[in-house]
């Protein structure tokens, strides 16, 4: 054995020393070391878990409430206002001129959110600046048509959840870094999902498309 | 318990630890990953329904059908319109791209008053007090027929309203712009008399003698152009391409013929000797003088003095000249490139005398001898007394050309305002510094222009107009399109900008004007106007989008007066002592006159046109030793000298060199001026006499290593 190898052992064995073997007051030390990890993990941990959302998310309020049991009992569907057009495109959110085939600037009910929407908007001829909860990033492609139509069709449902027997509008929750909505990565913060809506990610698509072709697909399929 | 550094390390673990299991990492990291898969600051166009507008493209003559796709109320996208009896289907790079024009960097967003160097912005309304102020002064100087106008064309209601504003503002001075149109339009005045143009039914005639007419490089009506050359060898159809230069049109023809630069009419004239010779010609319509012209061709144009002159064998031109008189559907074609500047009478008169001799006017693959303007017909002119005295009077001058030199010899302002419509002479008229001096001589320029370019520049107030999609406007077929199709631009878009149509300014501006020149503009608007002038044809305009007045050979045949060549008109000659001939190119993906080329259209220009922003120019590398392929050079003509890269190209004659055109833009647009060198600035004006044209087809030049 060389001098520098004796003095390389000498070395480690003088360090071990002091850490684990020595005098009883270092326990102590360990002991404070370790309530103090222990604090600083659940600080950190329920931080991350409660707060960082918070922090993480804006909300923001619609222009004003939607009723939408109130719009599906006098118009009996979806379709009605979210419809397919006749290329196969899909319109969304109802424009405008959509609503104003019921709607004039003279409100039909007595509610204050039609009100609204008859003053602020038919009669100025803006078009109402809803937040889209469902918005995807515009690198996706995605048919309506081709899941919507066909052997199988999907309900809305299995996507967007009961949205049509909502009677108010919830707050839009804007993620702060990418400025989607909340409800595509899911309230849960984890990504657990209880239902097939909960979450509108890329994996649940691919989980969706995995049951149900036998193949998750593939990238340029949706990302063109 | 001693809280010591081992503590501040569980601290410091734990909260990592606490972290690290906690959800934020992972959704930090999608987070992130979708942020950068999607900046916010890169614009993303708004979604929504698509629709397609159909209209028609007034970018050029062509005047295609075009459909435009919308999404959500904004155009995205042009297409060719299928079924439209012009291009059906077809689009050129310019008319695809002609979207970008809606947002060019050099719109003109308001009117705009000079004050200084500098335009400040003005309304509507000040723009028109102004200008009806200057002229009312004029008027009132009893002199209204110092207002002088320079439009871009001479087809459709906007210039006949030009007209009709100056006849009852009292100024017969309207001059138009020149282009195949007016070329072919004086040349059947020459030929047939008053009142006609000239189409070539190129989708039917089985041998085509192109006197350089660029046939897919922007002549005519371009797409219905490449059309017919793209159905050439389905129907077994000749095209022999005579020029200096192998273009595009000559190496897609079935016979390139190499000709000396600017004795094109030598030739068509000599191969008009060899068919008179032959006794291959139908006289059965000649009206005047073809006697005459038998006997000077034969003596001025004999076969071997042609040779000579145009550098072509004998027996080349006579076995060309033979083919086309032999072929069953033979036509001749005019115009070298575009057939807009540096044409002449002679030269026009002379290559459709080829069509006259062998009889295939208005039949079946021949040249068609059409009406214009026919489909307008507006109110009776009421003029005051001022009107009458003024409109009466002799023009000022012969052509634009004739109206620089007059004014640049004056010594008091002969003309006291000029309205210039959607031309650009301060750039594309040869050594336009002239044109842009005897603009200064002006004392009151009013243009009306989408975009603030070389001309508009010079102007003392402008009329911002609407581009072609957001405007209304009539667009009658022109340059040389055998067929009669009326097609109506309509808006696809509310205008970006404060814009109007120019029938609109006029309209406002006579009625600010008040008197008997308002009487003539009594219309609400433009549109109003033009539904009662195309009255007979409105409906099927307005609801169809086009009319189809006529297809097919017209009938009867027309006379063909000879007088004009009998007496044999001097060749023009390039000016200049130097050994060389500069030529300028037209090039397909680049425009001539307005507008400037799109900023689409010039990324698509080859790096052997235009590298960097120098030009390139092309030269047979026999002509001069000592320069290199790719290396620098100077080149110089009578009327400047400018840096230049070569290109060695043995496809161009030796001792000529060739320049494009439509570069050195020096107006206010980042990503068109500055880029090369404006051909124009190189040549000089050589006047034809009589026909009073720019019929500078190049100029003498010479070329050095720099």
């Amino acid at each position: 054995m060389s001098k520098i190898e004796n003095k390389n052992e000498n070395g480690s064995m003088d360090g071990a020393g002091e850490g684990t073997g020595g005098d009883p007051k270092d326990d102590k030390g360990l002991g404070l070391g370790v309530i103090f990890f222990m604090v600083a993990f659940l600080v950190c941990f329920l931080s991350g878990w409660l707060l960082f959302p918070k922090l993480l998310y804006s909300k923001r309020e619609q222009p004003f409430n939607f009723d939408h049991v109130l719009h599906t009992e006098e118009v009996g569907d979806c379709e009605t206002c979210h419809f397919l057009r006749e290329d196969g495109t899909f319109s969304g959110m109802p424009s405008l001129e959509s609503c104003m085939e019921c709607h004039t600037d003279e409100p039909m009910g007595e509610t204050e959110d039609e009100a609204i929407f008859a003053q602020e908007y038919v009669a100025k001829e803006k078009e109402v600046p809803w937040f889209v909860y469902s918005k995807q990033p515009d690198c996706v492609f995605f048919s309506h048509a081709a899941h919507i139509t066909g052997d199988k069709p999907m309900d809305c449902k299995s996507c967007h959840g009961p949205i049509g027997e909502s009677t108010t509008s919830k707050p839009y929750e804007e993620n702060r870094i990418t400025g989607y909505s909340r409800d595509i990565w899911g309230q849960n913060i984890w990504g657990i999902k209880k239902h097939s809506w909960d979450r509108m990610k890329m994996d649940d698509c691919a989980a969706c498309h995995k049951e149900e072709t036998g193949h998750q697909g593939y990238c340029l399929q949706c990302h063109k | 318990m001693k809280v010591d550094r081992r503590s501040f390390l569980g601290l410091g673990l734990g909260a990592v630890a606490g972290v690290v299991v906690s959800p934020v990492g992972l959704k930090l990291t999608d987070d992130s990953s979708i942020w950068t898969q999607n900046w916010p600051w890169t614009p993303v166009p708004v979604d929504g329904e698509i629709s397609y507008d159909n209209s028609v493209c007034n970018l050029c003559p062509g005047n295609c059908g075009i459909s435009v796709r919308k999404i959500a109320g904004r155009p995205v996208k042009i297409e060719g319109l299928a079924g439209y009896p012009i291009n059906d289907g077809g689009a050129c790079l310019h008319g695809i791209a002609g979207l970008q024009y809606l947002y060019d960097p050099a719109r003109i967003k308001t009117p705009l008053r000079k004050n200084g160097d500098k335009f400040e912005k003005i309304s509507w309304a000040e723009a028109i007090s102004l200008t009806a102020e200057k002229l009312t002064d004029i008027r009132e100087n009893k002199a209204p027929q110092k207002l002088a106008c320079i439009t871009n064309k001479v087809k459709g209601s906007v210039p006949k309203l030009f007209e009709r504003f100056l006849t009852a503002f009292g100024s017969p001075n309207l001059y138009t712009m020149p282009s195949l149109e007016s070329n072919l339009e004086m040349t059947a005045q020459t030929l047939h008399g008053a009142g006609n143009t000239i189409g070539f039914d190129l989708e039917n005639s089985d041998f085509v003698l192109s006197f350089g007419a660029g046939l897919i490089e922007g002549w005519g009506a371009p797409v219905s152009c490449f059309k017919a050359n793209a159905s050439r060898k389905e129907r077994h159809a000749k095209l022999y391409q005579v020029e200096p230069r192998l273009s595009n049109t000559a190496a897609n023809a079935d016979k390139w013929i190499p000709i000396n630069p600017g004795t094109e009419s030598d030739l068509a004239l000599g191969i008009c000797a060899v068919i008179i010779k032959n006794n291959l010609f139908d006289a059965s319509n000649f009206k005047g003088g073809f006697n005459k012209f038998a006997i000077m061709v034969q003596r001025e144009y004999a076969l071997a003095k042609v040779a000579q002159a145009c550098g072509i064998k004998p027996d080349d031109i006579e076995k060309m000249a033979l083919l086309f008189a032999k072929a069953k559907m033979p036509v001749a074609i005019p115009g070298k490139g575009r057939g807009k500047n540096g044409q002449s009478l002679k030269e026009f008169s002379a290559v459709h005398t080829l069509n006259c001799l062998v009889g295939n006017l208005n039949k079946k693959g021949g040249a068609f001898i059409m009406p214009q303007n026919d489909y307008l017909s507006f109110p009776e002119a009421i003029l005051d007394d001022a009107a009458e005295t003024g409109a009466g009077q002799e023009k000022l001058a012969s052509s634009i050309n004739d109206l620089v030199a007059k004014l640049a010899a004056a010594e008091n302002p002969i003309v006291d305002a000029l309205f210039v419509y959607n031309a650009n002479p301060c750039y594309s008229f040869s050594d336009p510094k002239r044109v842009k001096e005897a603009f200064k001589r002006i004392p009151f320029v009013v243009s009306f222009s989408s975009f603030l370019d070389e001309t508009a520049m010079e102007a003392d107030v402008i009329f911002p107009m609407n581009t072609f999609l957001e405007g209304i406007e009539d667009v009658p077929s022109q340059a040389g399109l055998a067929k009669n199709v009326i097609g109506l631009a309509r808006p696809v878009i509310k205008p970006v900008f404060d814009t109007k149509d120019p029938g609109d300014a006029l309209i406002l501006l006579a009625q600010a004007l008040g008197g008997t020149v308002a009487e003539n503009f009594e219309w609400a608007s433009f549109a109003d106007c033009l539904e009662e002038v195309t009255l007979d044809i409105w409906d099927a305009l307005s609801e169809e989008g086009h009319v189809l007045v006529s297809e097919g050979a017209p009938y009867g045949t027309p006379l063909v007066d000879f007088t004009f060549l009998s007496t044999n008109p001097a060749t023009i000659q390039a000016q200049g002592d130097f050994e060389l001939t500069l030529i300028p190119i037209d090039n397909m993906r680049l425009t001539g006159t307005v507008p400037a080329v799109s900023p689409f259209a010039l990324k698509t220009v080859s790096d052997k046109v235009l590298t960097g922003t120098d030009i390139v120019v092309e030269i047979n590398p026999v002509t001069v030793k000592g320069l290199k392929d790719c290396g620098d050079a100077l080149l110089t003509t009578p009327v400047g000298a400018v840096k230049v890269k070569v290109n060695f190209n043995e496809g161009i004659m030796p001792g000529v060199i060739g320049m494009v055109r439509g570069l050195g833009h020096t107006f206010d647009n980042k990503f068109v001026s500055n880029k090369g060198v404006n051909v124009n600035d190189l040549i000089g004006p050589v006047i034809e006499s009589g026909s009073g044209l720019d019929a500078a087809f190049g100029i003498k030049a010479k070329i050095s290593k720099a």
